[in-house]
């Protein structure tokens, strides 16, 4: 079964590709590449040809921060829902945390995960280990068998490792198995019972605010413990302008971190939570208007090297209750392609930089061999974007269970058209 | 003259008038409780129900009093225990409610928000009664009752200072917003461990010292420490705070002589208040109760459409 995209703008800036290019697929594969009129004139008579034109071409996008929730709340998710949502968002390839029931915290669960995906994952399903045993912050997991059982990375997203001599043991033993850590920076006491960013709104509504540095401090102990321990770190959701202040640094210093932030701390600000809209309770809290700019420009310069949904899905009765009380997450594993086309359309970046932040950058952090790249040889994941479609987000578009968006009813522009996984079209 | 009011849930959407148009409004209740039969007719045949997640005496009294004095149907419903405390019971326990068809629900609850989601769900009105740390509106319409009946002048230009756990206080919260509509001075005391971020875009200034909070005041609020916050990390002990920062008889002097003190309650003798000043001629503790039924029974009646009739 052969294919070909005929008319499309190909971005692959790995390739220092951004040119209109043709483009064969076999097997699975990318067979062959050809500028307008280059192409054999002689190809599979059963090849399917798709005609892309006006539509842009890039490496498959890959989102590395995702719950899948399955198993254990599949109420709130499945494997097989939230990546259709992911298909449809543009993604080819997900990383999905561990803070599933059992936690993704030995081989066995792993090994669940990937055997679920195969049967029903419509894309790449690469699970994130948990770092210790139940997320407890105790004990270590088993971290070479649950490499060898597919997990990328390990994490303990949803909850920080607390005790800094645990973090430290963490980084080490990961390092032994050449996994990364993927880093939910919180310190719990400062943080405790908030439910908002701290700052003036929190105060005029009368919740409890999470200070800037609840997230700060633990950025700062992990960079340290990452020059301590030489393990590679990458820091999970920031959110604020002191985070990225500290990550700048140690980047410049040659520590090896990288970070992520989500669409929802470029877009929004805590000003935007209004009359207790759960849709917008999310951890780390929606921060001022100083962060979401100090955001924006770490994706500018290069400081964000990922950005990620942290899709959080979950039901409506989680959201459907007093604020203090409604569950933290967004759902936004659809809305991240328009979102950060968003910036593209403003000039903060170019489309070569999307392709970065969205494909590239994650495959090369996860160290996902053959994703994030346009060649000859490599596998056919490809995601086909309609960057002028311009629509209004209603709840019935969005695919995922999860309907806690704040961004249903907002204007948006650009989406994914169709995407390409190993060569097969998954409909969307 | 007249208002629209759907719900109360917190005294933003009040304006200037609203407000005045309710103290008059409760004014003109205040005479039914002089009478040797305390009843009128206004809303007989509404459905009333205070629905109580916090303990509460003060309050929950008046509410009641308030609709029976109107002559409500007063129904009072308490649960203090944390199984109803979560969201969905919340809206369960409201439909149920709602199925029996109340006029209106007053509501307390431990939940900052809890008023304006009960609010979005119900068909009936809404009136809030104090919602965790957010807003208690009613307290702050009766403290500017009991504000202006004691200054004839009006209450533009008076200087007040609210000391005590300003973060943990909604009392504190609706009357800085109500207080600066009428034109009320707001000054707010307490260790800086009590002071919430970003307090001052609410038009306050911040002190740290009663001195300094006190000086040239025209009223004084003072707000119950929560004993059982003591010796963790708000502040040392009840000795130290009351030292600093409670009104007493030293303290009061730096106020103008005819300071009027004012406590929401329940009081904490000796510790963030003195009995001398609590129970002394400078105090309209007792008044401000007296005025939260009247007002209480004017929002009833506003609210549960007595005032169509």
């Amino acid at each position: 079964m052969s294919l070909i995209i005929r008319g499309a703008h190909v971005v692959s800036p790995k390739e220092k590709i951004d040119k209109p290019l043709e483009l064969h697929i076999r097997s699975g594969r990318i067979a062959g590449l050809y500028d307008k009129g280059k192409a054999p004139a002689k190809i599979d008579p059963d090849a399917k040809v798709i005609d892309a034109g006006g539509l842009v071409l890039t490496p498959g996008l890959i989102d590395m921060h995702v719950h899948l929730r399955e198993p254990g709340f599949e109420y709130k998710e499945t494997i097989a829902t939230g990546t259709k949502a992911a298909a449809s968002g543009g993604f080819t390839s997900v990383a999905c945390m561990a803070n599933t029931f059992p936690v993704n915290d030995s081989a066995s669960v792993t090994r669940y995960i990937t055997g679920k995906a195969e049967k029903e994952a419509c894309v790449n399903v690469f699970p994130v280990g948990a770092m210790t045993m139940g997320l407890k912050g105790e004990r270590l997991c088993e971290y070479g068998d649950m490499r060898d059982a597919g997990c990328v990375a390990v994490s303990d997203d949803g909850r920080p490792v607390m005790d800094a001599a645990m973090m430290r043991r963490v980084m080490e033993y990961a390092k032994t198995f050449d996994l990364l850590c993927i880093s939910h920076c919180e310190d719990e006491a400062l943080a405790h019972g908030g439910q908002m960013n701290e700052g003036a709104k929190s105060t005029v509504l009368g919740l409890t605010g999470i200070p800037c540095a609840a997230e700060e401090v633990m950025v700062a102990r992990d960079v340290l413990l990452a020059e301590l321990t030489k393990c590679r770190l990458h820091i999970a959701h920031v959110s604020t302008k002191g985070a990225l202040r500290i990550i700048k640094n140690a980047k410049k210093r040659g520590v090896n971190v990288t970070c992520e932030t989500a669409p929802h701390y470029f877009m929004l600000t805590d000003d935007d939570i209004t009359d207790y809209n759960t849709n917008y309770k999310v951890n780390p809290p929606l921060r001022s208007k100083e962060d979401k700019k100090a955001v924006i420009a770490g994706i500018k310069d290069g400081t964000i090297d990922v950005i990620a949904s942290d899709h959080a899905p979950h039901h409506d009765d989680e959201k459907r209750a007093p604020f203090m009380y409604a569950a933290f997450g967004i759902s936004g594993i659809q809305t991240v392609l328009p979102l950060t086309l968003s910036l593209v359309q403003s000039g903060v970046i170019s489309m070569s930089d999307l392709v970065m932040k969205l494909s590239c950058q994650p495959a090369g952090i996860l160290g996902l061999a053959g994703k994030g790249v346009i060649k000859v040889g490599a596998c056919a994941d490809l995601t086909l974007i309609d960057t002028k479609k311009a629509f209004t987000l209603q709840t019935g578009d969005i695919v995922s269970k999860g309907k806690n968006s704040p961004f249903i009813g907002r204007e948006l522009k650009g989406c994914a058209q169709a995407v390409f996984v190993s060569g097969k079209r998954i409909s969307i | 003259m007249g208002i629209e009011l759907k719900h109360l849930l917190d005294v933003d959407t009040l304006s200037k008038e609203d407000i005045f148009f309710i103290l008059d409004t409760a004014e003109s209740f205040k005479e039914i409780t002089s009478r040797d039969i305390k009843k009128v007719p206004t809303l007989r045949g509404k459905t009333v129900i205070n629905l109580f997640f916090e303990s509460s005496t003060r309050t929950r009294t008046s509410f009641e009093i308030a609709g029976k004095r109107l002559s409500a149907d007063t129904i009072n419903i308490s649960a203090t225990s944390s199984s109803v405390t979560k969201g969905e019971t919340l809206l369960d326990t409201l439909r149920n409610l709602e199925a029996m068809n109340p006029d209106v629900i007053v509501l307390r609850h431990p939940a900052s928000g809890a008023a304006h989601f009960l609010a979005k769900h119900a068909a009936c009105a809404v009136i809030n009664a104090g919602d965790g740390q957010h807003a208690h509106p009613t307290q702050a319409l009766l403290d500017l009752m009991t504000i202006r009946e004691r200054r004839k002048g009006g209450p533009a230009g008076l200087k007040l200072t609210i000391a005590g756990d300003i973060t943990r206080s909604r009392v504190a919260r609706s009357n800085i917003k109500l207080l600066n509509k009428v034109g009320i001075d707001v000054s707010v005391c307490a260790p800086a461990s009590m002071i919430p971020a970003g307090i001052e875009t609410m038009k306050v200034r911040v002190f740290h010292n009663m001195k300094d909070a006190l000086s040239g005041a025209d009223i004084v609020m003072m707000l119950r420490i929560q004993k059982e916050r003591a010796g963790k990390s708000l502040f040392p002990t009840l000795r130290e705070y009351s030292r600093y920062f409670s009104l007493n008889k030293e303290t009061i002097k730096y106020a103008k002589k005819d300071v009027i003190v004012m406590h929401p309650g329940p009081m904490n003798r000796g510790v963030e208040i003195s009995s001398q000043i609590a129970d002394g001629e400078l105090s309209v503790i007792l008044p401000q109760v007296a005025n939260g039924l009247a007002l209480r029974m004017a929002l009833l009646y506003l609210l549960a459409g007595g005032a169509k009739q």
